[in-house]
């Protein structure tokens, strides 16, 4: 059983690298596909004002006067150093700005799990609690709302209802870490893990109602019924705990989007994530930043479906015995 | 071991624990227990929408940095004043000699830069010597090219030898970008330490996130208004208003009147001052039909201005002719079709012979918030009179790419202004302009107004010279001059002694205060 596990390791191991590699290709190509570089992202229009030595001048600054080739594999190289570039705008190593910009985005997309499981779930029990009926279909209906309304758009109106109402807006106060000021952090990271949070419960919820209702099906589930098991624990025990394997799945696969999804989010309430960073990047044409970082939230994707894998073992012991 | 069953239980529990606490302060009224909300003592927070690009302000390009941050911390030798006239800075006064060829600034004395070194002749010699060295590839070298030499006598005079008459120079030598710098500092040092002669001297900085200046208690102009002064970056105007209403910033300028107006709603207080940049169909008169006078002309008459503004700006702002500068303004219905007139139009149409006229017109999406609805505006008016605009829609990269590049026949724009009419036009409009090739437009006639505009001091003269070069561009219809908007400057109501200006500085952060 080790040697096939381990295989499965090594298959695993071998397939993130070569998908690793072929998101590192695809980021290179699409930036450079894109008009412009560095240099018009920096000067805008007065970019029209160089005379050709300036820019040329500008392009060995930039090592854009490389060719692709020698840019990319100059840029793999020093990956495998442990050298991600350099950011010129933020005279700063992009290792240092991921450092500090990727703990916050796993925060808060940890943060907006928690929040769509707990919205989620709720919802799938009861939606699964009696299907059909007028509670599945309001049930139904928010979990609709969460899948359509567009997160920008829930994001703007919630942040501009309570700072108007409230005159609350955490936000605004500049970022802390959790480890500077926990108590602002939460607070920061709040609305937006909330936004995030109730776009992911939608699919939770919807897996989690198919699987309920499954697993309600099962024998031993009238088994346990039959013996006299008091309901909740059938409910939680018996019924839950089985279906959790597809929620988990699911709740693993939307956590990686949510690192690269966290975009539009973080640009609203002003979090200082590598979504932002990623952006700032394609906005000012720092390429080494945009490629590495995109690098770096696939890498995390990766992982984290090994670890939803491993999970299974924890939750089924079927999957463990498999 | 514990459980798989207890822990996800405990993990569930101390979730909602969480997320109910969190939502108890969501809800509360009450201001948050944050750190750095607006205190008394003079402290202001600006928001800003994006991280500042440079701290050199020989460098500095994007317009957040140019003006809103760096009037803060630099000082120049001349300065606008409210009303956009150059009045003394750095330089007390100045003399010109009779041949227009020799200036002499006389300096200020007593002035320090941030760093305690005192501020004399040489660094301006050196500064100035600094921006027009080609390899130093300073922005404002353009301001200082007909300068030949820079020499001190003493060390509070300055001597200028320039290569012909400059009346530009003035207004250049207040811009940001030509700044004076100590000489004991370098690129490198000032990167990572800004060292000015500004009321505001560097204090923090965490990149993406703020820049945090503190008043520079040796200010030649007295202490400043506030004790420190922090720009904080939050990405979305909307975002900036909400933080406003919470306490958490008291200034910001705001160039979305959508947001102005929720934010003048929201109980804060919004200035607007007309801008210099200018909305603008810029029509490259040496593409295709644009080559034929007649045909330009017919879209200056077919083209209502007012409802340009009305639709796609809300009628936030007012229209215009070329020039935006304060004292050289341009009077907006001195042209052929001073209002739209479609008959008119169709005339020149039919005296250009043409029938089926379409101009390929670049739109940018995305880099101001009206592009795309004055470009779609102007597609349906223009229908009206037979001429088809082909509209591109492109990201802003790709727009500055193309428009650099001159490859468009029309292109919806949204250009800066500037004080002096000659560096607003002058590159554009002349031959030898470095950015002729984007406007698609110049004649011997125009060459030799902006030559007399450039060495003519005379201010009346001055005057009459680029009215004449108004006119030229209307009646040509090199481009068609649209409307300028407005600047909005957002404040809490604790704000005091703010002055918008109309180039979007925010350089009266210097007498600003604030109240508890």
């Amino acid at each position: 059983m080790n040697t096939i596990l381990r295989s499965g390791i090594v298959r695993r191991l071998a397939e993130a690298v070569v998908t690793l590699f072929g998101v590192a290709v695809v980021v290179f190509i699409m930036l450079r596909a894109i008009p412009g570089n560095q240099i018009t992202a920096n000067l805008g229009t007065e970019a029209a004002a160089l005379t050709e030595a300036q820019r040329q001048q500008l392009e060995a600054y930039y090592g854009l006067d490389k060719p692709l080739f020698v840019q990319f594999f100059s840029w793999i190289g020093s990956i495998f150093t442990g050298n991600l570039g350099y950011s010129a705008q933020g005279h700063e190593s992009v290792v240092s700005l991921t450092a500090r910009s990727l703990p916050i985005t796993v925060e808060l997309a940890i943060f907006a799990v928690i929040l769509g499981l707990l919205i989620g779930i709720p919802l799938g029990m009861l939606s699964a609690s009696r299907p059909n009926s007028g509670r599945d279909a309001a049930a139904q209906a928010v979990g609709l709302a969460g899948l359509s309304i567009p997160a920008f758009l829930l994001a703007a109106a919630i942040l501009a209802a309570v700072a108007q109402v409230f005159h609350y807006n955490p936000n605004g106060a500049g970022f802390a870490t959790l480890l500077q000021d926990p108590w602002l952090n939460l607070q920061q990271l709040f609305m937006p893990a909330l936004v995030l949070g109730f776009g992911l419960a939608a699919p939770i919820m919807r897996t989690a109602r198919t699987a309920l209702l499954e697993v309600r099906s099962q024998d031993f589930v009238r088994t346990a019924v039959g013996k006299g098991v008091p309901q909740r624990r059938v409910q939680f025990v018996h019924v839950l705990r089985n279906a959790l394997v597809p929620i988990v799945t699911m709740t693993g696969l939307q956590f990686g989007y949510l690192l690269g999804g966290a975009v539009v989010v973080e640009q609203v309430f002003s979090i200082p994530g590598i979504g932002r960073q990623v952006l700032n990047g394609i906005n000012q044409k720092e390429y080494a930043v945009v490629q590495s970082s995109v690098l770096v939230i696939a890498l995390l994707f990766v992982i984290v479906n090994l670890l939803t894998d491993l999970l299974y073992r924890v939750i089924d012991p079927r999957v463990r015995a498999a | 071991m514990r459980s798989p069953r207890h822990t996800s239980r405990w993990a569930v529990a101390s979730g909602a624990a969480v997320a109910l606490a969190l939502v108890i302060a969501g809800c509360s009224a009450g201001s948050p227990s944050t750190s750095s909300t607006a205190k008394s003592g003079g402290s202001l927070v600006v928001g800003i929408t994006t991280d500042v690009l440079s701290l050199d302000p020989w460098k500095a390009t994007q317009f957040q940095d140019v003006y809103d941050v760096l009037p803060s911390i630099y000082g120049t030798l001349t300065e606008f004043d409210k009303k956009l006239a150059v009045v003394p800075g750095l330089a007390k006064s100045w003399d010109t000699s009779s041949d227009g060829l020799t200036v002499t600034f006389h300096l200020r004395t007593g002035v320090k830069f941030h760093s305690g070194a005192d501020f004399s002749s040489a660094d301006v010699v050196s500064s100035l010597q600094k921006i027009k060295d080609p390899t130093t590839a300073a922005v404002g070298a353009a301001s200082l090219a007909n300068v030949a030499s820079v020499a001190a006598p003493d060390a509070n005079t300055v001597v200028l030898t320039l290569s012909s008459p400059d009346a530009s120079l003035f207004a250049g030598l207040a811009n940001i970008n030509t700044s004076i710098l100590s000489k004991a500092d370098s690129e490198a040092s000032i990167a990572a330490k800004p060292d000015g002669t500004g009321p505001y001297g560097f204090a923090a900085r965490t990149p993406g996130q703020s820049l945090t200046l503190e008043a520079n208690k040796s200010y030649w102009r007295g202490t400043p208004g506030l004790g420190s002064l922090e720009f904080r970056v939050i990405p979305e105007q909307q975002s900036i208003v909400s933080a406003m209403q919470a306490g958490n910033i008291q200034l910001a300028p705001i160039d979305d009147p959508v947001v102005a107006k929720t934010a003048q709603g929201g109980g804060l207080n919004v200035a607007k001052t007309a801008q210099l940049s200018y909305h603008v169909l810029q029509l490259n008169a040496r593409h295709g039909d644009l080559t034929d006078l007649n045909v330009r002309l017919a879209i200056q008459c077919a083209v209502d201005r007012k409802e340009v503004l009305d639709t796609a700006a809300l009628g936030a702002g007012s229209i215009t002719g070329p020039i935006t500068s304060p004292a050289y303004l341009s009077d907006p219905k001195d042209q052929p079709c001073p209002t739209a007139d479609l008959a008119k139009a169709k005339k020149y149409l039919a005296a250009s012979g043409k029938t089926d006229v379409t101009i390929d017109t670049i739109v940018s999406q995305g880099e101001y918030s009206t592009s795309v609805n004055e470009a779609q505006n102007l597609k349906s008016q223009l229908a009206k009179a037979g001429i088809t605009l082909s509209l591109e829609i492109l990201d802003n990269n790709t727009y500055v790419a193309r428009w650099i590049a001159g490859t468009f026949d029309a292109a919806v724009a949204l250009n800066g202004g500037n004080p002096d009419p000659n560096t607003m036009y002058g590159r554009y409009f002349t031959s030898t302009g470095n950015l002729n090739k984007v406007a698609g437009y110049a004649t011997p006639e125009l060459d030799k107004l902006f030559a007399e505009g450039r060495t003519t001091t005379d201010v009346a003269k001055r005057k009459d010279i680029y009215a004449q070069v108004s006119k030229d561009l209307t009646d040509n219809a090199a481009w068609v001059w649209l409307f300028t908007g407005y600047n909005y400057t957002a404040t809490t109501k604790t704000v005091a002694g703010f002055t918008p200006m109309a180039n979007g500085s925010l350089q009266f952060l210097r007498d600003t205060t604030v109240t508890k």
